[in-house]
């Protein structure tokens, strides 16, 4: 179970994955993520599914390495496998009823945002997609986007490619331009959605925000990706993970989620030591 | 034969405090079979057996003994075993002053005998000496989808497949054994002794699919449509409950679900771990449980030097087993008595102590315990860097969410009646899904009752 049936690099960071996994193939929906671990002794990693085939069985994955449990993962070959891959987790992103949506993704987010996109493409619903990135060498899955898209906005930090600046550029314009959209429905960095929201908030426009925040079981049990949404606790695993971006409480999301930073470099230190030995 | 009219049970020889506190090994070291003998010699054999009503699951106590007594320590295994799915399990971890020892002629005047340390001397020597496994048993052709391989599931589990049926346990995570595996750390349950049991279980032909999200990948429905002529829901405890007081999702705060997975199932104490754990110096864990002297013990292992239980009724009130307090306290927890946490004090995001308010007791409540009360104008301050709430949890809402038709209590625990048996026909559930946080042995009680239930529903089918 769970073979390597594909790995591409998209970036020099990012990698696109695709798993064996029936299981999770036949009932994921654009939204959802899975857990796995790599290895025996591996980290369980929650990562949201960025496309499955049913008929194949395959699951998409696309993530960046930032840490010793992604840096495992990305040593792994076409052909070896992963040592668990559970899913589908989480609830699906809510498309019905949607006729006009702008999709707001941000770096690696994107790879999450895409599905979205694509699903809401499938069902007739108008697409704009902004996306944004630090520079031009981390730019993923463009043509993918434009391909199931009405229209694409793209930006980087730095001007290096598509226009400089950050998302909220474009979509504050088009907001400001009459635009009327269903949703906005943002996937990104913690920083970026909270902007997003900010920018949403006074055209009184829905806004989602997509949170990944630190989880080990992701079926409701542990309690570490709770978050405060409206002032109420919310579990990100089995209320969400997606919430309304007006409500959430991005600053202690963004606190939380370097919870376990100080104790996270101790393990890659090691890990890097490990394939030190072994180079 | 004459009783042995020793007035103490036996002492269970342990690590030494100061050891213990530095390792993850076991803490307490099982009687070698001398000392079992002995004192199962203690019983004395009389007429009313207390002790057997004082068990969730009837073990046959007094022929236990009498086999042990006479040193014929397969037989007792095999005595247990009859009653029992897990018991290296519950003769560690059963609350026994409460159920069998709590009965026990011999103690009122003395101690009464140890009947949990012989049932583990038993499992122990069963599963050390490789007594003889009776041969697989003869499948009938019925399937069963056992959900959660927590207590319940595996004692469900393990008496349909002994009645011959083709059982599969589907578990969400990627190891077997629920709350055994991720809950209670290795020095109270070797996972050794989990993995055995579930070896076991496979030999009797039960099936384990494992990453396996059932409200998920599959739901309850799919299950049934796919062959599945009942479903046994032993799911577990939920969400771990938090207090709603200020500071609760500071960097530092941690449900007792999150801190124990971490260090137990991810094994965040062992160098090759890639998991992360919190490690502080001054550690409140807020509760009276098991649960929370697990956290407790294991902030200790895991280097704190302060390590408090802060607990808002007092010391008689405590609802963990005596002997869990016991090992704490020599081990060096410091409690904290009739105290309540008001607010967790932050700096630049992450804990830096708990305010709290001291109570006092008043009259009992509807669990029999007296419930405590503000003291007004009271309250100090706990300097720590890490806080654990051990409160227990409400329902898990996946499976109810996705089961159309599954009745479940306004409080979200599912429904089901003394067999087992819920609103949806071919649907049982058992354990802490339907009682809320409870015990091993409950569960694995409830996991047996709703075996039995389901075995005569699927037989009146055939007739």
């Amino acid at each position: 179970m769970y073979e390597i049936l594909r790995k591409e690099s998209l970036n020099d960071w990012v990698t696109r994955m695709e798993i064996a996994a029936p299981l999770v193939a036949r009932k994921a929906l654009a939204g959802q993520f899975v857990i796995l671990r790599a290895d025996e002794c591996g980290e369980r990693i929650p990562l949201t599914i960025a496309g499955c085939d049913a008929e194949t069985g395959g699951v998409e994955i696309i993530f960046q390495v930032v840490g010793g449990a992604t840096m495992a993962l990305n040593e792994k070959k076409v052909g070896e496998r992963l040592a668990d891959f559970a899913g589908p987790l989480g609830n699906p992103t809510e498309v019905e009823g949607l006729k006009k949506v702008a999709v707001v993704g941000g770096g690696v987010g994107c790879a999450i945002a895409l599905p979205v996109a694509r699903r809401l493409h499938a069902l007739g619903c108008s697409v704009t997609s902004i996306v944004g990135f630090r520079t031009r060498a981390l730019v993923i899955l463009e043509e993918e986007f434009r391909s199931v898209s009405d229209r694409l906005y793209l930006t980087s930090d730095d001007g290096s490619y598509g226009e400089r600046g950050n998302v909220c550029a474009p979509l504050t314009r088009l907001l400001e331009g009459g635009e009327r959209f269903d949703e906005v429905i943002t996937i990104g960095p913690l920083v970026m959605m909270k902007f997003v929201a900010q920018a949403t908030k006074p055209y009184a426009v829905k806004t989602v925000a997509s949170m990944n925040p630190l989880m080990i079981d992701g079926t409701g049990m542990c309690g570490c990706c709770r978050l405060t949404v409206g002032g109420e606790m919310k579990f990100a695993c089995v209320d969400g993970p997606d919430f309304d971006a007006h409500l959430v409480d991005f600053d202690e999301a963004i606190l939380r989620s370097k919870a376990y930073a100080p104790f996270e470099s101790e393990a890659r230190e090691r890990h890097c030591n490990l394939y030190k030995g072994v180079r | 034969m004459m009783a042995n009219m020793q007035a103490q049970k036996h002492p269970m020889p342990v690590q030494p405090p100061s050891v213990r506190r530095n390792n993850f090994s076991e803490v307490a070291l099982g009687y070698d079979a001398e000392t079992a003998v002995s004192e199962a010699q203690r019983c004395l054999h009389c007429k009313n057996r207390p002790c057997v009503d004082g068990c969730p699951v009837g073990i046959d106590i007094p022929a236990f003994l009498a086999d042990l007594a006479e040193g014929k320590f397969e037989e007792a295994y095999r005595v247990i075993a009859k009653s029992s799915s897990l018991p290296a399990v519950c003769g560690r971890v059963c609350p026994q002053e409460r159920q069998c020892e709590k009965f026990c002629t011999r103690g009122k005047k003395g101690e009464p005998v140890a009947i949990g340390r012989l049932e583990r001397f038993a499992a122990d020597r069963h599963m050390e000496q490789g007594g003889e496994e009776p041969p697989p048993p003869e499948r009938n052709g019925h399937r069963v989808a056992v959900v959660g391989s927590g207590p319940a599931g595996l004692a469900c589990a393990g008496d349909l497949a002994k009645a011959g049926y083709d059982v599969t346990v589907f578990e969400a995570l990627h190891l077997a054994g629920g709350v055994l595996v991720y809950g209670i750390p290795e020095f109270r349950l070797p996972k050794e002794i989990v993995r055995r049991e579930t070896e076991g279980l496979k030999r009797l032909g039960v099936t384990f699919a494992t990453d396996a999200v059932i409200g998920r990948a599959l739901t309850v429905e799919e299950l049934l449509r796919d062959g599945f002529e009942a479903v046994f829901l032993g799911t577990g405890a939920g969400l771990p409950r938090f207090m709603g007081i200020k500071g609760e999702n500071a960097n530092g705060v941690l449900s007792a679900n999150e801190y124990l997975t971490r260090t137990n199932l991810m094994k965040a104490y062992e160098t090759d771990s890639e998991t992360p754990v919190w490690r502080a110096k001054r550690v409140a864990v807020v509760g009276g449980g098991n649960v929370a002297m697990d956290a407790a013990r294991c902030a200790l292992r895991l280097g704190a030097e302060h390590v408090y239980i802060v607990y808002r009724r007092g010391r008689e009130e405590l609802p963990a087993r005596k002997e869990e307090v016991e090992h704490a306290e020599e081990e060096g927890v410091e409690f904290k008595f009739l105290a309540n946490p008001v607010e967790i004090l932050t700096k630049d995001g992450c804990v830096a102590g708990l305010k709290c308010t001291e109570m006092e007791l008043g009259e009992p409540d509807a669990s029999g315990r007296r419930s405590p009360r503000e003291k007004p104008n009271s309250g100090f301050e706990l300097a720590a860097e890490c806080v654990i709430m051990a409160l227990g949890t409400s329902p898990n809402p996946l499976i109810e969410r996705t089961t159309a038709g599954l009745a479940v209590s306004p409080r979200g625990q599912i429904v089901a009646d003394e067999r087992g048996r819920t609103s949806m026909k071919g649907v049982y559930a058992g354990g802490d899904a339907v009682t809320g946080s409870a015990t091993v042995i409950l569960a694995m009680g409830a996991g047996k009752t709703a075996a039995k239930a389901i075995d005569e529903d699927l037989r009146g089918k055939d007739r």
